[in-house]
Parts: structure tokens; sequence; C-alpha cells
């Protein structure tokens, strides 16, 4: 089953056309990678999932984006969109407040108070997000404590704290060393089992490790999709195979 | 797709001992531009510590008189000034503390909003109308401001109170409220714009709404810049002189509530100034220490605030 269907999706940044006639699925509870060279587009459409691109002025898409069969861009709800497609950027991005004031911003944002479920809340996600044991006695200290990787695996937390469907990651691991990129990874293969995942990654190693289905993305095209083990041992097309061999990109 | 570099034909000679020649000399040169350089910085920087050490010093050489002849505490505490018998500058204090303070209750709340509103609200051709007409409040002369007092504000309140004069410490707020507005406006603004986008983003991508972002987020992440434009606003009511002179009344006396006539400390220099002999003029010299360590107070605040937030 598909979580997302993405069909004759073309997208404008003012006069430039960044993504051309791009037709996906996303599959449910799956990890999908988007790969391709800097300025491929694969950002630009991972943005176009949870409508992070609406910040954006001069933004133009045409085609259809569907969410378990419905249009994201014909829903006005773009708040609800969001909480149910979460996302972790590639920098690890905190508040300037509490570990606890972090991971409980989603519900503050809508209204909850419940002490009770904003403290449960706030431990299943944090150990959700293998965070738990290593911050659970310091929950009142600035996030901005946390070592990088912490402060990664922290904005996983937060994005689950608000009950999303998929989870969307932009290079999440770019700014981390090996070891914390080893964890961030880990922990993607235990969120696998509960979320949709689209990952945008650089390092073709990492799509490799983690993804189920891997896409190919080369100049605002969509060159090649489909399972990671065939995208990588047999790809179709002529560029996929020069990029995912290393010999340019 | 998979084209390769084509290898260059020729042999290129990568060194060239002459330029590594020169390259070396240059390297053994005493560096006489970047000394001089080094020197002018420092001189500039001395420049305004010497300034504020100079008035410091002449302010309390000037000052000590009067205050020797009053004693500090009737200087500061006393509430009657009939020179050249007392020398009481407590009803000033309060003029001053009053109609600063007020001038922040009023202002300061409607700069924030502005400043949120140009920074994140407003559509940018708006923003690009009020931005130009707050920085033009910047640049109006304080003279001209108690024109604007005069002919709007004292009248007002004469009408609205129904009180005889309307040259009161209500009217020092009112126009200090205004002249206070750029300031923390152009600050809270630059501070707002100046937090990382990414912030934003993770707001909004967690579903949160615009709003919520701002207050939770986006003015928290802003409070150093806010709480140093407030300072400043703050400083910058507390020495104004010319349009408090125009639109307080300038009465000696304690104020007993908002609708009485006041004489803030600058006005009282500026006001005397020109006819004080003696211990008459140390004693104005005296009310200016007490301006200078108001503002170094002002400044301290803010520094100890700014450090709170960091631990």
């Amino acid at each position: 089953m598909n979580k997302f269907d993405v069909k004759e999706l073309d997208l404008h940044y003012g006069d430039t056309h960044a993504l051309k006639g791009i037709n996906l699925p996303i599959p449910e509870k799956k990890v999908t990678a988007l790969i391709g060279p800097s300025g491929c587009g694969k950002s630009t459409l991972l943005r176009t999932l949870n409508r992070m691109n609406d910040l954006i002025e001069n933004v133009t898409i045409k085609g259809d984006v569907k969410l378990e069969g419905k249009d994201i861009y014909q829903d006005r709800n773009v708040a609800a969109l969001r909480m149910k497609v979460g996302m972790v950027f590639q920098k690890a991005n905190p508040f300037p407040m509490s570990i606890y004031e972090n991971v409980a911003y989603g519900l503050k944002a809508q209204g909850i108070r419940n002490k009770k479920v904003l403290d449960e809340t706030v431990e299943t996600a944090l150990r959700s997000a293998a965070l738990w044991d290593e911050v659970s006695d310091r929950l009142n200290s600035p996030a901005f404590g946390l070592s990088g990787g912490q402060q990664q695996r922290l904005c996983i937390a937060r994005t689950i704290a608000i009950q999303p469907d998929v989870i969307l990651m932009d290079e999440p691991t770019s700014a981390l060393d090996p070891i914390a990129t080893h964890k961030i990874e880990e922990l993607m293969d235990e969120l696998r089992k509960k979320f949709t995942i689209v990952i945008v990654t650089h390092s073709m190693a990492q799509a490799k490790r983690i993804s189920d289905k891997t896409a190919f993305f080369w100049m605002g095209e969509l060159v090649e999709h489909g399972d990671t083990e065939q995208v990588f041992t047999a790809p179709v097309d002529e560029r996929t195979r020069g990029y995912v061999n290393g010999d340019f990109g | 797709m998979n084209q390769t570099i084509a290898a260059p034909t020729q042999e290129f000679e990568f060194k060239n001992p002459a330029l590594i020649d020169a390259l070396n000399q240059s390297a053994q040169k005493v560096d006489w531009v970047g000394r001089i350089f080094n020197l002018l910085f420092l001189v500039s920087a001395l420049i305004g510590v010497i300034s504020v050490a100079t008035i410091g010093y002449f302010l309390v050489l000037e000052g000590l008189p009067a205050i020797q002849f009053a004693g500090l505490t009737n200087f500061l505490l006393g509430v009657d000034w009939y020179p050249p018998a007392l020398y009481g500058i407590g009803a000033m204090i309060v003029a001053s503390v009053v109609s600063a303070l007020g001038a922040v209750v009023i202002g300061v709340p409607v700069a924030l909003l502005t400043a949120i509103f140009l920074a994140e609200v407003a559509p940018k051709w708006l923003a690009n109308m009020i931005r130009p007409a707050v920085e033009l409040l910047a640049g109006i002369p304080s003279v001209v401001y108690g024109f604007f007092g005069l002919v709007i504000i004292v009248p007002a309140i004469e009408s609205t109170f129904n009180v005889p004069a309307g040259s009161t410490l209500l009217a020092g707020i009112v126009v200090l409220a205004v002249m206070i507005l750029p300031t923390v406006i152009t600050i809270a603004e630059t501070s707002i714009r100046a937090i990382p986008k990414t912030y934003k983003e993770g707001s909004y991508a967690l579903g949160a709404s615009p709003m919520f972002t701002i207050l939770k987020v986006m003015l928290p992440a802003a409070r150093s810049g806010i709480l140093a434009g407030v300072v400043l606003g703050v400083a910058r009511a507390v020495g104004e002189t010319m349009a408090i002179i125009m639109v307080m009344g300038n009465s000696t006396a304690m104020p007993g509530s908002l609708l009485d006539s006041a004489r803030s400390l600058t006005a009282n220099i500026a006001l005397e100034m020109s006819y004080a002999t003696g211990i008459h003029a140390s004693s104005l010299y005296s009310t200016g220490i007490v301006l200078l360590v108001f503002v170094m107070l002002l400044n301290t605040s803010l520094l100890v605030l700014n450090r709170k937030r960091v631990k």
C-alpha cells in the first residue's frame, strides 16, 4: 500500500524548473531514500510532501501529491498535514528551551496542557528516539547542552511526539560524525516498523544500508526508482549506473 | 554521460623561482601598514573611553561642592529646590523615573508589536512603507516632538481630564513614549530577523501556528536583543530634555499625580545653567552625576538580565 502518491508533479521557483513531471509512489512503513547530486530536486520533493515549500515565495506547484488518496494541496489544513507528516532537518534545530519543552512543544502548540499526557508522551517519544537513558535525569536542562547527535535524536523525538505517520528526513546525518550517524541509522531501523520514512541523503552507502526503496534524481527529473537492491546492483538508466558507481556526482 | 576529462596536452611549469623569491622577501618585511592600523584602532577605541572618563571626572569635580553643601541625603531625598538655600532634587528624580517608566509601559508594548508585525506578519510592501516612517520618527529633532506635545497632547489632556494646565507628567510620558518607539522598534525588529530560519521551520514542521511560533520560539530567542532595545529606549527617555521642558510644566514641587506639573533632572540642568553661579551651578553638575549613575545602572541591569538567561 502506498502512503504517498506523487503524480505528474511540476515545481517552479520563479523561473527555475526544479521538479519536472515527477511520478513516485512512496510505500507505507518502508524507508524510501531520495538520492542524486546537489541541486537535483530531491530536497525540494521532500519539502513538497509536508508543504514546507509554502514558506518560500514564488513557488508554483502543478500536479498531484496524494497522501492516503487525498490531495494535500487541496486540503487547507496545513497544520494537520504537518502533524501527520513530521520532518527532521539537515542541521539539528532544537528550540532554545529545555529538553522536555522541546519534546512537548508540538503538543502544547495544539493546546494540550494535561501534565500527565505531556509527561507520558515526552517519555515515550524520548524512548522511541533512543535518547531517554541519556537525558532522563536532566529533562529540564537546555537542549543546547546536548551533543550534535543527541540534538538530532531530540529533534526526532520531538517529531515522534506529535504522533505522525510519516517522518521526512532531510540529510539528517550530514552534520554528524560516523558514530552519531550509526546511532541514527540504528534508530531508523527501529522506526521503520512504525513509520513511513522518506530520507534525502548524499551518502549512497547510507541509502544502501537503510532504505527499502531508492529514487534517483538528476536535474529535476526522477530518473529511476525501485527496490534499493535493484537500483544499486542493476540500474536501468545509464545515469543511475554512473551515479551509484561513483563515476560522477 | 561518462565523459572523461582530457589530460593536459602540455607540461606546465608550476613553479616560478622569481615569484617564490619575491614572496619570501615580502614575508620577511616589517609590516608597517599593519602596525600603523593597529595603532589607529587602539587610539580610536581610547577616544570613547577617555571621553567618558573626562566627563565623569569633571562632573564629580564641579558637582562635589554642592553635594557637600547640602549633604548627600538631603540632596538626593530632599524635595525642596530653593537655590541658593535648599538643594533637594528628590522631586526631579521622581519625575525622571516616572516619566521614563511611563514611557516604557506605553511605548514598549506598541514598539514590540510593531517590530513583530514588520519582521513576521506584514506583507513586504506594507512593511516597506511602515519602516521608513518609523525611521523618520527617529530623525525628528526633540524640539519638534515638543511642538507635537504642545499642540496635540497638552490640549487633549486638558479637555480629557478637565484640568487647567495640560503641561503634566502624563504629557511628558506620552511624548517620550512616541520618542522611544523608533529605537525599540528598530532594534527589536533586527533581532527578530536575526533568529535562524531553522527555528521557524522546525516549529512549522511540528504543526505549530505562526502566532504560537512567534510567541514561544521567536520572542524568547530574540530576548536579549529586545532587552537591549528597551534599555536604550529608557536611556533615551531619561536623557531627553527639550521636549520634556516644553510639555511637563517644569514645576519643582513633588508631583502628587500624573496630572501634576513636574521637572525632570535634565530639564533642571538646562533651565538653570544659563544664570546659575557658585553652589547653585555646582548643584546642576551634581544633577548630572545622578543622571550618569542612572545610565550606568541601566547598562548594568542589561548585562545582568542577559547573563541570567545564558545559564
